[in-house]
């Protein structure tokens, strides 16, 4: 044991901190400050998404309203219309919900849920010093930067930011002559897709080398917390699907800027104009618009599953802590895990029911797409299992472990709809999709890394977040959660369109538009109800109550260390793992709770 | 990057040879690693780069779908296949060659047959990047641009993608190649950088041979 110490402590001697705050704070390649730097900055983006998510609401309540000083600030935007000043044109709503969905799809739900909370638990679950690579981790962070800062100068150049929708289809989005968000704004947004997948390569390397090669002693695969289960599998989503959209981007890149046809079909015409030249030949010749849409959606599928992991890892860890009660099926919770993060690589089809697809093709992706509600189901069950007759604890990370398995349901029910081709052809770009993707994947993510926030903030930055705060956050957000996004199915089965700028323009939609103020209310409380988080969250990070090593009890390995842990995590050698981290209320220990580093009991669950 | 990859480690609590089951008995599903100290399941580096490679195939795996849904499309004019691109193949995969030599070279210590073998190494690499710029150059004068028609398109793309990543592996090859100039000193040292390196680029090799396979010969 001494020989171990001294080891230890040599080892600890070469490994100190840097000093200065440039490489302390900033150009730091510990695995905390980074997930840190991550996550602050996707909340940041949030911020920004969730502006345009409340101009998108108010055009559709109150599509030609003069919004004065909403217009006198973004001139460009409110160009006004049927005589109106001020009124948004619909260029800039088209370039709204585009922005809207990239930056919530991959800068914010796929930033601080992985890149940020992996960066900041995968070293201390696992017991490691650091992650595998730190100077590549923190290369991934500047190259994050550098795609955030392309897509946020995307509405400032040119005739504005892309407007083709987050999935950027061609040939709206491979003609720079199209719609004005098709000019450089759709470059940009190419460059900052490049930006931000060089970064999640850099990270996922990370991460499934760290999971894999620098657990500590006894942490097998089985007994990790389902976080990092979550954490590596959505690492090997990211490394096998990126690429897709990687090669997708280049060729839609040559096919704007370097005329290739490799999805421009012969024969288009633009703007009344045939695209025909010197030659008298089209210039565009044979090149397919649906060979994009599935090379987009072999990425987009995963990506999806990349978003929702995390939060489904987090409401495991955080529902088992304050159940007081062992996780129910732990091995199947893995087991599910794994079915989806595989299924979501033969699926991406039920995306493209509409696109004209055979109808074996389509009954296949289906079949494929409804097989995901199997493991889905077990993991529903397994929660309410855990959940059931247990002294259930209601802190603020709770409530929000609680809404994610609420929202997981509510929206996973109507993912079994849309998964079957018959009823997709008839719900396909209306707000039932909307309604089911808000529930399902945005919320489910969002109120994971809302969850994991409150959970794990005393690792962060030593400092308990305020939980009265934090209970008023969680209900005002979880009420007008639902309240923006459940009447959406009802809109959308009534036929109202997705993307649509003035939906009042068509007789049919016309009743819709009351249902349409009370959405878009509840949206703007939705939007304000935020300011609590915020000021929770900056205020405790400066002026909270100091936090213990383990302020909610729990078993796992980063509640061995002091919050926040020093530079290398553990002052002296790192923990032994003897058991899984579920293990609470067991009868024979003395406490209620018994740490995976604790020396085996007498009478153990065997896990 | 090694020493990185050092600091990250954790300090080994226990001496390999006292654990139960000794040095061989790792398995990292049943009983769990042992926090990557030297006798963990895997090198975390070769792991890592190992990870990368199977990232770089998914993209050219992305890229064989998009080949073979375009194919069908009814404006392919077959380009034809300049006999230099053979040279250039040749050239790459000798300069594979060159280097597993110069491995051999350094673990027998022969220090001068090393950087003899890792110059060859390095000559045949500038042969082939020389080459590939002239295999455009001749394509372009027979009037094959990267927008004349599809084949011509996905060979520019296709070539233009693994010159990108030769391009990252001679950056690091210069970098392998700065590391090693203390081997006079430590004839021993440097055998975990240089067959890192060798790994990747014997991926080029054969990621080369691929491209070509599927653009002229598939």
């Amino acid at each position: 044991m001494a020989h171990t110490e001294a080891h230890a402590a040599e080892a600890h001697a070469h490994d100190h901190a840097p000093q200065a705050f440039i490489w302390k704070y900033v150009f730091s390649k510990d695995h905390k400050v980074i997930g840190i730097q991550y996550y602050v900055t996707a909340m940041m983006m949030a911020l920004i998404a969730g502006l345009l998510a409340m101009l998108i609401r108010i055009q559709l309540a109150w599509p030609e309203v003069n919004w004065g000083l909403l217009g006198k600030l973004m001139p460009m935007g409110f160009q006004g219309g049927g005589g109106q000043p001020y009124v948004m044109n619909p260029e800039f709503y088209a370039m709204l919900f585009t922005m809207h969905g990239t930056i919530m799809v991959f800068f914010v739900l796929s930033t601080a849920p992985v890149s940020g909370f992996g960066n900041l638990l995968i070293p201390l679950q696992v017991g490691a010093r650091d992650m595998a690579f730190p100077f590549l981790n923190g290369l991934s962070f500047w190259t994050f930067l550098c795609g955030c800062v392309t897509i946020l100068t995307s509405f400032f150049v040119g005739a504005g930011a892309a407007a083709g929708g987050w999935t950027s289809y061609p040939p709206l989005s491979a003609l720079r002559g199209a719609v004005p968000g098709s000019q450089i704004g759709q470059t940009f947004w190419i460059i900052a897709m490049v930006f931000f997948i060089a970064s999640f390569t850099m990270g996922g390397l990370n991460f499934v080398t760290t999971i894999i090669n620098l657990r500590t002693k006894g942490l097998s695969l089985l007994r990790m917390p389902l976080t990092m289960w979550s954490m590596f599998l959505v690492a090997i989503l990211g490394l096998l699907a990126f690429p897709a959209l990687t090669g997708a981007s280049l060729m839609l890149l040559l096919d704007r800027h370097f005329g290739t046809s490799f999805f421009l079909p012969t024969g288009l015409v633009l703007n009344g104009t045939p695209m025909v030249g010197a030659n008298g030949q089209f210039v565009h010749q044979g090149g397919s618009p649906l060979l994009w849409q599935h090379l987009f959606w072999f990425l987009g599928h995963p990506e999806v599953y990349i978003l929702m992991l995390p939060a489904l890892g987090f409401t495991s860890d955080i529902l088992t802590t304050f159940c007081r009660k062992a996780l129910f099926g732990y091995k199947a919770m893995v087991g599910a895990m794994v079915a989806i993060a595989g299924l979501s690589f033969i699926v991406w089809g039920h995306h493209m029911f509409v696109s004209g697809m055979s109808p074996y093709l389509a009954m296949a992706f289906a079949v494929g797409t409804i097989l995901i509600a199997v493991p889905s189901a077990v993991k529903v069950f397994n929660w309410l299992a855990t959940l059931w007759r247990s002294r259930i604890q209601y802190k603020t990370p709770m409530l929000w472990a609680m809404g994610v398995v609420s929202l997981f349901i509510s929206g996973g029910l109507s993912g079994v709809w849309l998964g079957q081709s018959a009823p997709d052809i008839q719900l396909h770009d209306t707000f039932f999709v909307v309604a089911h993707f808000h529930l399902i994947m945005a919320g489910a993510a969002l109120f994971g890394v809302f969850g994991a926030t409150a959970m794990w903030f005393p690792k962060m930055f030593g400092r308990m977040m305020n939980d009265t705060l934090g209970k008023w956050h969680f209900w005002f957000t979880f009420v007008t959660y639902y309240g923006t996004f459940f009447p959406m199915h009802y809109i959308g089965l009534a036929g109202h369109m997705r993307r649509i700028y003035d939906p009042y323009q068509y007789e049919f939609l016309k009743s819709m538009q009351p249902l349409n103020h009370f959405i878009t209310i509840s949206a703007l409380i939705l939007g304000a109800s935020q300011i609590l988080f915020f000021v929770n969250f900056f205020w405790s990070a400066f002026k909270g109550a100091k936090a213990p090593e383990n302020p909610w009890n729990a078993n796992g390995l980063e509640w061995t260390t002091s919050s926040p842990p020093p530079h290398g995590n553990w002052p002296g050698a790192i923990p032994e793992v003897h058991r899984w981290p579920y293990e609470y209320s067991n009868p024979s220990a003395p406490k209620d709770f018994v740490m995976q580093h604790e020396p085996p009991l007498a009478v153990e669950s065997g896990h | 990057m090694a020493t990185e990859i050092l600091d990250a480690r954790a300090p080994h609590p226990v001496p390999v040879v006292e654990r139960p089951g000794g040095p061989t008995g790792h398995d990292p599903i049943g009983r769990g690693d042992d926090g990557g100290g030297p006798g963990a399941a895997f090198d975390p580096a070769q792991f890592g780069l190992w990870a990368f490679l199977g990232t770089v195939s998914m993209l050219f795996i992305g890229f064989t779908s998009a080949y073979i849904v375009r194919r069908t499309g009814i404006d392919w004019r077959p380009l034809p296949l300049p006999r230099l691109l053979w040279w250039n193949t040749a050239a790459l995969l000798l300069s594979s060659a060159a280097l597993e030599v110069a491995r051999r070279r350094r673990t027998a210590l022969d220090l001068r047959g090393l950087r003899l073998w890792l110059g060859a190494t390095a000559l045949l690499a500038g042969l082939f990047v020389a080459g590939q710029f002239q295999a455009w150059r001749l394509l372009r004068a027979l009037g094959f641009f990267l927008s004349s028609n599809p084949h011509s398109s996905f060979f520019y793309m296709l070539s233009g993608v693994h010159l990108l990543h030769l391009g990252g592996g001679l950056v690091w090859f210069a970098l392998v190649l700065y590391r090693l100039r203390g081997a006079r000193y430590a004839p021993a040292a440097g055998g975990r950088t240089l067959s890192l390196f060798a790994t990747y680029w014997h991926f080029l090799g054969l990621l080369w041979a691929y491209v070509l396979f599927l653009i002229f010969v598939f």
